[in-house]
């Protein structure tokens, strides 16, 4: 489905990438682990069309994407729900939704969000508060479901647990693999190692802009390596 | 719901009808004028509305588009007998040129908030220097305009020809700011004002939406331009690229709303009336000024929202955060 060979790219003149190799099949789950600085964010914004990448393919379902405008990726079905939750504050939980939907998805805008209700059910009551004064937990559930209004066939989740508790960080995978058992593909970028690997089917490890470690997650969870650079054990 | 049928669109209908026969029913010019001026405000603030406002990215130049749509149309007049019909579209399109200009400069270094903010008040600079300097806008002599009135002049000898066209200005700015609403294009704006990089994740193109969005800002400004020219018969670079005038476009739609469709027009509505009133009462020099400011601070720091917050529903801020 997503299919990166050889990609070099970065900010500027500054190279953060270097011969990355990733693939990502259909239905699955592909963490994507890494400490702050390794490149997850520069790598989601390049296969998101964020960035222009300085060398390498991309490919979603066959086709090229590598430089392809923002718009265009999004339009073909690959959506990125950006780190940091970033909903629009001064709109309803239900305006953020429907946001998602201009560029894709919006003949079946009001299946969809009875949809993302359905999946994520506390925002029922919400539907009218503005996304800014909602908690972190709520924030994310929207912002996620801003992304599942377009319709996506391969959504990339960018460190969708950062600055959850324990408690909701839990209840938050849970959700990524109820969307996932829907048949959606997806990345997920997290530097939480043991949560990702629980979920994913697939992992890739980056360090310093290059792939480290990869496998399926049943595996990396018992590498020595991995272990050791990640969970101090 | 059309606008048409919407209670929003009928207080709209009753509001233009009204507006219509207010000449025939004030006999005083001096209070046409000042309500020419009250729409002439109004629509200018809607120009930065559209950027500022909708598309969030705050601006200290709107006066750049006025002033250069003000000397288009001048010098088309006065150097080459281009009648001001023709003069305000390319008045129109002179502004929209520069906004194109300043925008792409801007926008393409990724300039933001404050950045963009300053960017554009050095912009402002730069053309007013540049006006005062060159020959073909007269530099610091300025434009006179001849004298002539007439439709075909734009020029009225009763201020409710001004006043028509000043109310045609804001309906249309209206009829652009609620189209801005509903489209995609409106959402995409919104979108880039709330979050701009949430927009672009979601497949906006912000530096293509926010060039379309300072060009129609700019195209605006032109038109108003034209207005203050043939009103006022002259135009200078001080009067051109003032400062103060770009305060005054924001200061406008921050008082009656950012972002919203009547936010301009009661916002100019409270600001010149608030003024005019001062002037009238308070004879002491400087303290109408005083009283003025005040009351802005005070509309400022307690309506966040602007004037508009007082009419909108508050169910959306309540709710409270739960735990999650």
């Amino acid at each position: 489905m997503l299919e990166v060979k050889s990609l070099e790219a970065g900010y500027g003149l500054v190279q953060v990438l270097r011969g990355i190799d990733l693939n990502v099949n259909s239905g699955e789950i592909v963490a994507v682990l890494g400490s702050n600085g390794a490149g997850k964010s520069t790598l989601n914004n390049t296969i998101s069309g964020l960035y222009k990448p300085f060398a390498g393919s991309i490919q979603f379902e066959g086709q090229e994407i590598s430089g392809m405008a923002s718009e265009r990726i999004v339009e073909m079905g690959l959506v990125q729900v950006p780190e940091g939750r970033r909903v629009f504050p001064n709109l309803s939980v239900l305006e953020n939704l429907e946001m998602g939907s201009y560029r894709r998805g919006k003949g079946n805008r009001a299946k969809n969000i009875e949809h993302i209700l359905e999946i994520f059910p506390r925002l029922s009551a919400r539907l009218k508060q503005l996304a800014g004064t909602l908690s972190g937990g709520e924030q994310q559930m929207v912002a996620i479901g801003r992304g599942l209004m377009a319709e996506p066939r391969l959504l990339i989740l960018d460190e969708p647990s950062l600055g959850l508790s324990p408690l909701l960080v839990e209840q938050m995978f849970t959700l990524i693999k109820k969307i996932n058992n829907d048949g959606l593909a997806i990345v997920l970028v997290e530097q939480n190692v043991v949560q990702s690997l629980a979920v994913a089917d697939r992992a890739y490890v980056l360090e310093n802009g290059e792939i480290a470690l990869s496998g399926p997650a049943s595996e990396l969870i018992d590498d020595a390596q991995l272990k050791k650079s990640y969970l101090g054990i | 719901m059309s606008l048409l049928k919407s209670r929003t669109g009928i207080l709209v209908m009753i509001g233009i009808i009204v507006s219509l026969f207010v000449p025939v029913f004030v006999a005083n010019k001096f209070y046409i004028d000042i309500l020419s001026l009250i729409l002439f405000s109004a629509f200018l603030g809607q120009s930065w509305n559209i950027l500022g406002g909708y598309a969030g990215q705050f601006s200290f130049g709107g006066v750049i588009f006025f002033g250069t749509g003000a000397y288009a149309s001048s010098i088309l007049l006065t150097t080459f007998g281009i009648d001001p019909w023709i003069g305000i579209f390319a008045a129109i399109a002179a502004g929209a040129l520069a906004g194109l200009f300043i925008g792409f400069i801007s926008f393409r270094y990724g300039l933001r908030g404050s950045y963009f903010a300053l960017i554009t008040l050095a912009f402002s600079e730069v053309f007013r220097v540049i006006a005062n300097s060159v020959e073909f806008t007269g530099g610091g002599v300025g434009i006179f305009i001849e004298h002539a009135p007439g439709i075909k002049n734009l020029q009225f000898t009763d201020p409710a020809g001004y006043y028509y066209m000043a109310l045609v200005m804001v309906i249309i700015s209206l009829a652009i700011a609620f189209w801005l609403e509903r489209s995609r294009f409106g959402a995409y704006l919104i979108a880039i004002r709330e979050n701009e990089d949430a927009a672009e994740a979601l497949g906006v193109n912000a530096f293509r939406c926010k060039i379309y969005a300072i060009m129609i800002t700019g195209a605006m400004g032109g038109a108003a331009g034209t207005f203050y020219a043939q009103k006022y018969l002259y135009i200078d670079p001080p009067i051109a690229y003032s400062i103060g005038m770009s305060v005054e476009m924001l200061l406008v739609t921050i008082v009656g709303g950012m972002g919203t469709v009547f936010g301009p027009l009661i916002g100019s509505f409270v600001l010149h009336t608030v003024n005019e009133v001062a002037r009238h009462f308070i004879d002491t020099p400087g303290l109408s000024l005083i009283v003025y400011g005040v009351i802005l601070v005070a509309i400022i720091g307690f309506l966040p929202n602007g004037l508009i917050g007082l009419f909108k529903s508050q169910k959306k801020q309540t709710g409270g955060k739960s735990d999650a």
